[in-house]
């Protein structure tokens, strides 16, 4: 079923993307094949492979149960959250407080997390910035 | 004699404290990387290039450092593999077999040292292997039009399908979602905006090394989280080793099985498709049936260990071949190591030997000294590399994903490059299930420009014409391997491919 579902998704991008193919502008300069061949040969390839999940789907993989799924969803939350915090709030807190939640969630004790989060935002900011010379995002307080 | 002095001026590059210093640290974190398991060398390369490029190292030295790390990496996948019957990285999967008995039996140190050594052979003799082949292949690539080249990257698209996945139609999936991603922004030869969909960030195209890091690096830690809790931990218990010298009446009963197995991965990693992991499975399997009389492989027989190790590592050698001759990876991390040159604006192939000499021989001449480097690590120092296996991936996978986030965001100081490698992260992670190879899609996104532009090329010479990909006999022979390495599997490579895709999937480890 996973592979059907695959499959559908497959189909529906493939033709959305040979579509979208077909709308783009040409060009005063052009070559003969032209900005257009390309992606609708790759669209093709997109939609006859999806053909092909959905008459011969593979077995089903092991999917995790919705707790798990619910975890995986939380995880991308704190990171879309970290990159939307970044700019605002600086390196060293914002990767402090995402480092923590991601070993929480991996199983570390709460009070051992947020040690770890912080060794590692400190880690990073030493080894990367100070020794380094990288850029990292400043925030209101320059780190 | 010309190759040699070029090796010799390689030398002269490679042997400056600066890059002395980059392949020590290459080497010392490609092992650590390998040992880890989760991290392997095409995740491990992955995080650290951008980190590489914003430091704004030249070519040459972050080269240095990253072949360095993909070599070591490859040594450090056995330590976890004997130690705990974990692989630390996709391509020590076959050592688990006859490694962790061996410890089992309390030769864990013994195990170690042998394979610390058939890794060594096993590299060396690879790496001499590139020296002579790979310019010779230069000479047939300077044939190359753009129609052959075309013909050359629908081929290893092809045996990356046929040979390295168990479902071709997931490859060919894969291998066209890469490219479409590649298509992303504006067009090269007319200046058209292609996909964009007026949003401006994406005028510019996807950025490959974000694609890479969030597919290979971002979703290893969606795995972790997948897997939390039911993962063996490491204990102080598993880590006595003994003594870590081999005798040498073993190594005296095992240079046969290394001799054989560096000439069995070499072969596999030059192959377009087939990396470290199948050059160690080939080299385990042909080694159990050649010399297995007494039924000892899978019960700590040291030749099973000598011979996947000595495969692996000279399949790694070999997939440099082509990756550096030819511009085309054969391999996940060859694949990661031609976007570390692409984003230092170098463009591997023929021409990279004639314009670039000091970066492809001195590269080459790192490779020897890292290989030294991490026979003296592997051998006394291995304890150390055995205590990394200790800290829990609680404490480590957050540090990775951070990791990731810095190095990405160094390049462009955008939080949206940033969500949008989080999206990779999830594809990477939800493709990983569904059983679809990553290693084409990374490849696709890396090769489309270059293929579309030979595509278009070829075409404008000819004037429209499409026969032109058919013309010339060398295009029409590319043609032919392209199609027999995508069918052929399908009618005689069923026998043995389903074992080792299984287990992939089972470790949903890191790809090479």
């Amino acid at each position: 079923m996973s592979d059907r579902i695959l499959g559908a998704c497959a189909l529906l991008l493939g033709a959305f993307y040979i579509w979208q193919a077909t709308l783009i502008e040409r060009s005063f300069l052009s070559d003969p094949v032209g900005p257009k061949a390309f992606p609708i040969i790759i669209g093709t390839v997109i939609v006859l492979s999806a053909g092909y999940f959905i008459l011969r789907p593979d077995t089903e993989p092991e999917w995790p149960a919705i707790g798990r799924l619910a975890e995986i969803g939380f995880a991308v939350a704190i990171m879309v959250g970290y990159t939307i915090a970044l700019p605002e709030a600086g390196f060293v807190v914002s990767t402090a407080v995402a480092a923590s939640f991601l070993a929480w969630r991996l199983g570390a004790h709460a009070i051992a997390a947020v040690i770890a989060g912080v060794v590692t935002s400190v880690g990073i900011y030493v080894v990367f910035h100070l020794v380094l010379g990288l850029s990292l995002a400043r925030g209101p307080w320059g780190f | 004699m010309e190759t040699l002095s070029a090796l010799g001026d390689g030398f002269a590059v490679a042997l400056t404290w600066q890059n002395l210093a980059l392949a020590l640290l290459g080497c010392f974190l490609g092992t650590v990387f390998g040992a880890l398991p989760g991290l392997g060398p095409s995740n491990g390369v992955a995080i650290l290039i951008p980190l590489a490029f914003t430091l704004g190292l030249p070519a040459t030295p972050a080269l240095i450092l990253l072949t360095s790390v993909y070599y070591g990496a490859m040594y450090g996948g056995r330590i976890s593999s004997i130690l705990l019957n974990i692989p630390g990285d996709e391509p020590a999967l076959m050592t688990t077999l006859d490694g962790h008995p061996m410890a089992k039996q309390g030769k864990a140190g013994e195990a170690l040292a042998l394979s610390g050594i058939a890794s060594f052979v096993g590299a060396f003799f690879a790496t001499w292997g590139l020296v002579f082949l790979a310019p010779q292949l230069v000479k047939v690539a300077l044939l190359f039009g753009p129609a052959e080249y075309f013909a050359l990257f629908t081929l290893a698209f092809a045996t990356l399908g046929g040979i390295a996945s168990r479902n071709q139609a997931k490859a060919a999936f894969a291998a066209a979602l890469g490219l479409g991603i590649a298509t992303i922004g504006v067009d090269g030869q007319t200046g058209v905006p292609r996909f964009a969909f007026g949003e401006v960030h994406l005028y510019d195209g996807i950025d490959f090394l974000v694609a890479i890091v969030g597919l290979f690096a971002l979703s290893e830690v969606f795995v972790f989280l997948e897997h939390r809790g039911t993962a063996k931990e490491a204990t102080a218990d598993s880590m006595k080793i003994g003594r870590v010298t081999p005798p040498l009446s073993m190594l005296n009963k095992t240079w046969g099985a290394m001799s054989r197995s560096t000439v069995l991965g070499f072969i596999a990693g030059v192959l377009p498709g087939a990396g470290a992991s199948l050059g160690s499975f080939i080299a385990y399997t042909f080694e159990k049936r050649y010399s297995d009389r007494k039924g000892t492989f899978g019960k700590g027989d040291p030749r099973g260990v000598a011979a996947p190790e000595a495969g692996n590592n000279s399949a790694a050698g070999g997939a440099l071949v082509p990756m550096l001759a030819l511009g085309v990876p054969g391999s996940g991390t060859t694949a990661v190591l031609l976007a570390m040159l692409l984003a230092l604006n170098i463009t591997p192939g023929p021409l990279l030997f004639q314009s670039n000499p000091d970066v492809v021989w001195g590269l080459i001449a790192a490779l020897f000294i890292g290989n030294v480097m991490l026979l003296a690590m592997n051998i006394p120092l291995v304890t150390l590399f055995v205590r990394v296996l200790l800290v829990p991936p609680k404490y480590l996978m957050p540090a990775v994903a951070m990791i990731s986030f810095v190095g990405i965001y160094g390049i462009s100081g955008s939080s949206f490059d940033l969500q949008v490698m989080i999206i990779f992260g999830v594809i990477g992670w939800v493709l990983r299930k569904l059983d679809v190879p990553l290693v084409p899609v990374i490849l696709g996104v890396l090769l489309g420009d270059q293929m579309e532009k030979n595509l278009r090329r070829a075409l404008t010479i000819s004037d429209g014409d499409w026969t032109v990909l058919f013309a010339s006999p060398l295009a029409i022979g590319l043609w032919a391997f392209a199609i027999l390495g995508f069918v052929a599997p399908l009618i005689v490579g069923r026998y043995f491919r389903p074992k080792i895709a299984d287990s992939t999937k089972a470790e949903g480890s890191d790809p090479d």
